[in-house]
């Protein structure tokens, strides 16, 4: 289902497996191109030669994504998507947060907030779950003003920044202070784009186009890039709610869709949602965190490749930030979790041992019905590659001498004063085998881990123990 | 400057008329012209100027997408002239393109109130806090969650599990029956998961919901399905066809129950909700396949499906009392919202849910995308900057 195929890059390689770039073949090289594992400049002999300058240019060209990639800052890329449907290869760049800074907040409150957004972080499945970029919009029209803000900003952090106003004269003030950061500005409209597009030039800065009207959007953006201006960014206005919610989504997909589906390229843009219009219409900053996130939630599953927002509750975030968590793992590599012997509750030496495997799901899953059933327990886990039960006994990635492997190596017997392992319900046939080779007893466990509890109450605390 | 009316007096003064280097601002420029006077080179001079300065600009179409497949509308709940009791009915399905703005949807996504036939007392504190008042009867649970705005609720018959209460089918089916008395929705009936008692239940349940169109959840490959279906086609009810996070045994599963006998029109499909956070990444693309498979023409696919959103509370992040995480009272609300965005974005056609915060969010945005209503308030999107 991927856009491209790997015959297809195949025939623009040199096709004479010389190795340099690492793969065994071109043809191996041509897929890890599409799963951007490697770079077209990989290739050497590609360029090195000018026979191959057709071929190269060719490449290119096919390997450019239809959403353009967009960097903001000295990194943060945003867009670059291959797919509309993430079963079908994978998204590639996780849509960025920005918590916004107004001009009006005091100095104080300035620093708190960068402080804030800053030092975000919430630790989940192995990975750190962050913010990306921080908005700053001018509230006071005050030129003066903004640029002190967006000075107070830069100097307070190296997160990438957003520059909001619809006058060009504020922009530029903030360019001026802030122009080592390459800043994306905010916005160009179907009034001021000239004058917008004349400082993204200058600058070498990423450009906001907004305009509701996406046959508008289409022509806006073609005058914009004509003008200069290669890095745009679509915003088609985000409402809080009813018809005109509708409007915006159905904007976005249906530009996202037309970028993929039909190769048109005015619209191959990344997109910006704005889940701050939540404080239009809900004063109450719990009610409007709800809503924000909310929207927020809608829009990154509606292609928004970037989104602003107001609210820095934990409470808010981390939901947005686990869907985008979620949304973005790459379905060609499950996320694996470390093997090892993990803690659930407080168990001691005479609490039960239990076996899965690293895919993090299956951990989870265990875990998280161990943990509610107020089980303190030890699981032992075994490095299956990543696979689930079934898959990993299939592939004989889950065996007796695996077992007795982990058992050593994570020092079981020195934690608990038994010889018991409970093993998944589904492994049971390997049962026999993982008892002659390791010397330990085994208890075949539920197949499903949520009879887990049970399943302890049960067998464990009657026959379990040594 | 002219203005249109000395345009028009202009021109009807004069024979032929030629005008350099004008442009014309307008939108939209009517003219009526008298016969004789149809050659004007205004625009075309205006025009041929234009494009030797600018290249040719693509010109954005919607295009129309063809989908050769639909999904079947799934009825629960029958009135009184249709054979049950129930004083409306909720449709769902019947979609023949895969968003809505594509125009093929006639129905709404809906939402369903989890409600259970004995308390809950392991129920995260912001979910105790709510139901706690009602959970000893289920007739008054349900009258709330309806007051909260479901669309029809689901009873579980968890009680009958031997290893809770062992309620017999008899007693279950009591429940059931004063459940439709006392409430006019349509209802979702759910065993205890018991692979053994549950299709006991159901048989029973079923007899004394006869007609009602009621959707029996479910028929899994853990119990004996075919029983299930069986009950469902003798008393005339849906079923909810549930496997687990594949989408090709929910195909298989789907086939087996229509083997039975079960019309194409009584089967809604449950691929699994997993939790945020814990695997909705692969609820979220099953779904998405689900559907696009349909359309594309998949028979065995083409039915409406259902999620069980609780699920979301599973997740510690919508319970546990964790500083670091912010307050939980308003986390766990916020992690069940979350999670029913996913999968009604990815496609899903009814939504089992437990918080009444999450079900409000849930249904603004249901109204909002779905049924396009006018906002409650208008509001100005650039005023977003002076928040």
């Amino acid at each position: 289902m991927a856009r491209i195929s790997p015959l297809e890059v195949y025939k623009l390689l040199p096709g004479i497996n010389c190795k340099k770039c690492g793969a065994d073949t071109c043809m191996a090289f041509a897929s890890q191109l599409i799963e951007r594992k490697k770079k077209v400049e990989d290739c050497t002999v590609l360029f090195e030669e000018d026979k191959y300058k057709e071929k190269r240019e060719k490449l290119i060209e096919l390997l450019t994504p239809p959403i353009k990639e967009v960097v903001i800052g000295d990194g943060l890329k945003v867009g670059g998507e291959e797919v509309l449907y993430r079963h079908e290869l994978t998204f590639f760049n996780p849509t960025a947060l920005f918590i916004d800074i107004s001009d009006d907040m005091s100095d104080e409150e300035i620093e708190e907030r960068v402080r804030r957004i800053n030092k975000f972080k919430i630790e989940r499945v192995g990975q750190e779950l962050k913010l990306d970029g921080i908005a700053i919009r001018c509230k006071t029209n005050d030129e003066v003003r903004f640029g002190e803000v967006v000075l107070k900003v830069v100097e307070n952090s190296k997160m990438p920044i957003a520059l909001c106003s619809f006058n060009p004269e504020i922009i530029e003030v903030g360019l001026g202070i802030a122009i080592n950061r390459r800043p994306l500005i905010y916005a160009a409209t179907r009034n001021n784009w000239k004058k917008f597009a004349e400082l993204a030039k200058n600058y070498n800065c990423p450009l906001v186009v907004y305009e509701e009207d996406i046959e508008k959007m289409s022509d806006l953006v073609q005058d914009i890039e004509e003008y200069g201006v290669s890095d745009i960014i679509l915003d088609f206005g985000t409402y809080p709610q009813g018809e005109p919610l509708a409007r915006a989504i159905e904007n976005m997909i249906s530009a996202r869709r037309a970028a993929i589906e039909d190769g048109f390229k005015p619209l191959g843009k990344p997109i910006l949602g704005n889940a701050t219009v939540a404080w239009l219409v809900e004063s109450d900053p719990i009610k409007a965190s709800h809503l924000e996130s909310s929207l927020a939630a809608s829009l990154m599953l509606n292609y928004a490749d970037i989104i602003f927002m107001h609210t820095l509750e934990t409470w808010a975030i981390l939901p947005l930030l686990t869907l985008r968590q979620n949304i973005y793992t790459d379905p060609r590599v499950p996320i694996q979790v470390e093997p090892g012997l993990y803690a659930i509750g407080k168990p001691n030496e005479s609490s039960p041992v239990l076996v899965t495997t690293n895919f993090a799901l299956t951990y989870y899953t265990v875990a998280s019905d161990v943990e509610a059933g107020k089980v303190d327990a030890y699981i032992l886990v075994l490095d299956t590659e990543g696979l689930a039960v079934e898959p990993a006994l299939a592939g004989a990635k889950f065996t007796a001498s695996l077992v007795k492997e982990h058992l050593e190596k994570f020092k079981v017997d020195e934690k608990v004063n038994h010889k018991t392992i409970i093993i998944p319900g589904m492994a049971a046939r390997l049962s026999g085998e993982i008892e002659d080779i390791t010397g330990w007893r085994v208890l075949v466990g539920p197949i499903d881990s949520s009879r887990i509890p049970k399943f302890i109450e049960e067998k464990w605390k009657k026959n379990g123990k040594a | 400057m002219l203005n249109l009316d000395d345009i028009i007096r202009i021109l009807s003064e004069v024979d032929e008329i030629e005008l350099e280097g004008v442009s014309i601002e307008a939108q939209e420029l009517i003219m009526e012209l008298k016969q004789g006077l149809a050659y004007i080179p205004v625009a075309k001079h205006a025009k041929k100027e234009k494009v030797e300065k600018k290249k040719e600009k693509l010109k954005y179409e919607r295009k129309i997408r063809e989908y050769t497949g639909s999904i079947q509308e799934v009825q629960i709940g029958a009135t009184r002239k249709e054979g049950g009791t129930r004083d409306y009915v909720i449709k769902i399905g019947g979609q023949t393109t895969l968003y809505p703005y594509e125009g093929g949807y006639k129905n709404r996504p809906v939402v369903s109130f989890d409600v259970f036939d004995i308390p809950q007392p392991q129920f995260p504190k912001v979910l105790r806090e709510i139901w706690s008042e009602v959970w000893h009867d289920p007739v008054a649970w349900a009258e709330k969650a309806l007051e909260y705005g479901a669309d029809l609720i689901t009873i579980h018959l968890v009680s009958t599990d031997p290893h809770i209460k062992d309620t017999s089918p008899r007693e279950a089916a009591k429940t059931v029956e004063e459940l439709l008395q006392q409430i006019k929705a349509p209802i979702i009936i759910g065993g205890s998961g018991n692979p053994e008692k549950d299709p006991k239940v159901f048989e029973k349940v079923a007899e004394v919901a006869e007609g009602e169109l009621c959707l029996i959840a479910s028929a899994n490959f853990d119990l004996d399905y075919k029983k299930v279906a069986q009950v469902a086609i003798k008393y005339k009810h849906n079923v909810l066809s549930w496997t687990s996070l594949d989408i090709n045994d929910q195909k298989s599963l789907n086939k087996l129950l229509f083997e039975e006998g079960l019309p194409r029109n009584r089967l809604v499909q449950d691929p699994t909700t997993a939790a945020l956070g814990y695997g909705l990444e692969y609820t979220y693309s099953i779904i998405q396949r689900i559907k696009q498979n349909a359309l594309k023409g998949d028979s065995e696919l083409q039915n409406p499906i259902s999620c069980g959103v609780t699920n979301a509370w599973g997740a510690r992040e919508s319970w546990m009392k964790t500083p670091e995480w912010g307050a939980r009272e308003y986390r766990g609300p916020l992690w069940e919202t979350v999670n029913a965005l996913a999968v009604l974005f990815a496609g899903a056609d009814i939504m089992m849910m437990l918080h009444p915060l999450a079900v409000k969010t849930v249904k603004m945005v249901i109204t909002s995308i779905f049924e396009k209503v006018n906002p409650s308030r208008e509001v100005k999107y650039e005023d977003w900057i002076k928040i």
